[in-house]
């Protein structure tokens, strides 16, 4: 085998990532989960920009999945947070169970 | 090699990244009975910021390797957002008092998130528009779930988490896309290759297209992604709603007139028929739903879809005339809806029950007559009555539309803001027309009298000299 991976294995995979993600964030019940499937989705756009830099041969999409790295770290450190706080109070972690207000 | 860095373009920046920490570790040391000292150095620290931004006045400057712009566009949305964030500070003291939870943080977590805004009207680049978002939206997440003890505001932060980071990631794979079809991720970079590539990858570019109109049009709840924010809106702090509806929304547009009006020009057969069948729906929609509130809160939370929808119009009509209106509007938005909800705050505190239900409003008329005629002058303004902010907003977008020949948009508009005059002033009938229940107490603390009154002398300093406002606008708006 020789030559580069074609740039649709990648575009392919990510697509299929972010819609694993998409259909996850749908349709899991349990709060981790729904967080897990986010990160997913963002995990499929990192793939995507680190292949188009590379088949561009432009650096700007690495750069981009740095900064993706980062917030997403700083999203997860609140979004856990904020999970931690839910379930001091209800105890649970089912998004069933967000009643108080309506949907 | 140093980079070429405009310090003094960004300022106004650096004064809010600093000073927002020294108000942190400053709140630290200051004592239980000087806590409100805390909201006046938040004050004080957003009007440097803006006394800061004078000078960059009419000297448009580009910096950051191209990816930064500080012109008079960025500049006057800076100054709604600093202006809705000084006006949200004054109704959040005495409000987080009687909730025992004014700390430090909460200041501090506010001037992060107007940063986050300042950076998203400066950005020209894809990948500072998602930083400046995502500082702007986790800042928010934290303020709405605020009240952590509170079982409302922790389901409110969870699903503005959840929906917020959904829509996100929607965006940002729009972003990777745009940046694939282009090969780079400057706005002004991605206009140049797609004039000299106007037929590249139509497909795979409509796809984009639609994720970043997802991703925007959460932040600005549009419908079909407005699902989050009757909930969000009642679950937050008052306050922090007031701040929230106008704030990210503002931010949001500045970023889709940059986008679309701007970088997106030349495709504009690629969205323009989408955005205004969403305007469409969202005002009509919005309007529907905020007929069926009860409670105030979630009414102005719908009002807040169906302003968003108006303000979609200025988006389709586009050019520096569309993007003046959108400007305008962000302006006079700003202080009719902080000035809304903040009566909403002082209601609910001071009328021993919790709530801020349509009976709480009945007879306020006699409890407490100033207050009541405060609320009269924004619903008018909100439903779009003369001489007040919210008509000439509502008259420049309309007007604008139908200059561009697209009237029938324009008579769905006026059909719209007509009906949203019922629960509007549905409002003031149970003020003045209701007997009150009991003998609640009103009383209006002194720093929300205060934000009340800029509120009304905004709806009507901006009633009475429209045009010098909308002249500013226009220039702002031609050179972005």
């Amino acid at each position: 085998m020789s030559g580069p991976i074609p740039l649709q294995w990648p575009l392919a995979l990510s697509a299929l990532l972010f819609t694993l993600g998409v259909v996850g964030v749908l349709t899991r019940r349990n709060m981790i989960q729904v967080f897990m499937s986010l990160e997913l989705m963002l995990n499929a756009v990192n793939l995507n920009l680190v292949a188009f830099a590379r088949h561009s041969e432009s650096i700007t999409g690495q750069v981009f999945v740095l900064f993706v790295f980062t917030v997403a770290a700083a999203e997860a450190a609140v979004g856990l947070a904020i999970i931690i706080a839910f379930y001091r109070n209800k105890q649970t972690l089912n998004v069933d169970e967000f009643n108080l207000l309506k949907w | 090699m140093m980079p070429d860095i405009h310090y003094a373009a960004i300022l106004p920046e650096l004064c809010l990244v600093v000073f927002g920490l020294g108000h942190l570790m400053l709140s630290f040391t200051v004592r239980e009975e000087n806590k409100g000292s805390l909201a006046a150095m938040a004050i004080l620290i957003l009007a440097v910021a803006g006394a800061t931004m004078i000078p960059l006045w009419n000297h448009p400057v580009v910096t950051f390797a191209g990816s930064y712009a500080v012109d008079n566009f960025a500049l006057f949305f800076k100054w709604v957002f600093l202006l809705a964030a000084v006006l949200a500070i004054l109704h959040s003291g005495s409000y987080l008092r009687q909730e025992g939870m004014e700390h430090g943080e909460y200041y501090t977590l506010l001037l992060f998130a107007v940063l986050g805004m300042m950076v998203m009207a400066s950005a020209r680049d894809l990948m500072v528009v998602y930083v400046g978002l995502e500082l702007m939206s986790i800042t928010f997440y934290c303020l709405v779930g605020y009240l952590r003890g509170r079982l409302g505001s922790n389901e409110a932060a969870l699903k503005y988490f959840i929906l917020g980071a959904f829509s996100s990631a929607f965006l940002l794979y729009g972003f990777s896309l745009i940046y694939g079809i282009t090969g780079t991720t400057s706005i002004a970079g991605i206009h140049t290759f797609l004039a000299a590539h106007p037929e590249a990858m139509a497909a795979p570019l409509a796809l984009a297209i639609v994720m970043v109109i997802v991703g925007l049009g959460f932040k600005v709840s549009m419908v079909p992604f407005h699902f989050w924010s009757p909930d969000v809106y009642t679950g937050a702090p008052t306050p922090v709603t007031a701040f929230l509806s106008v704030g990210s929304e503002a931010a949001a547009f500045a970023a889709i007139l940059r986008i679309f009006v701007s970088g997106l020009s030349g495709q504009s057969e690629l969205w323009t028929g989408l955005v205004t069948a969403l305007a469409v729906i969202t005002m009509t929609v919005g309007n529907l739903m905020a007929i069926q509130q009860r409670d105030v809160k979630r009414m102005l939370a719908y009002s807040s879809v169906t302003h968003a929808g108006y303000i979609l119009v200025g988006v389709v009509v586009g050019g520096s005339v569309g993007s003046a209106t959108v400007m305008f509007y962000m302006l006079s938005y700003a202080f009719m809806n902080v000035g809304a909800f903040g009566v909403v705050a002082a209601l609910n505190r001071t009328d021993g029950r919790e709530g801020s239900n349509l009976d709480h409003f009945a007879g306020l008329a006699k409890l407490h007559p100033a207050l009541a005629a405060v609320m009269l002058m924004l619903m008018l303004s909100l439903a779009g009555i003369p001489p007040t902010a919210g008509f000439f907003g509502k008259f420049y977008i309309f007007m604008g539309a139908v200059k561009a020949n697209l009237i029938w948009l324009a008579i769905i508009g006026m059909l719209n803001s007509a009906v949203s005059a019922y629960y509007y002033l549905r409002v003031a009938v149970y003020m003045y027309m209701r007997e009150p229940e009991g003998e609640p107490q009103v009383m209006v603390p002194v720093s929300m009298r205060w934000s009340l009154a800029a509120s009304i002398i905004g709806i009507f300093g901006l009633g009475l000299f429209p045009d010098a406002v909308l002249a500013l606008a226009r220039a702002s708006a031609a050179a972005f």
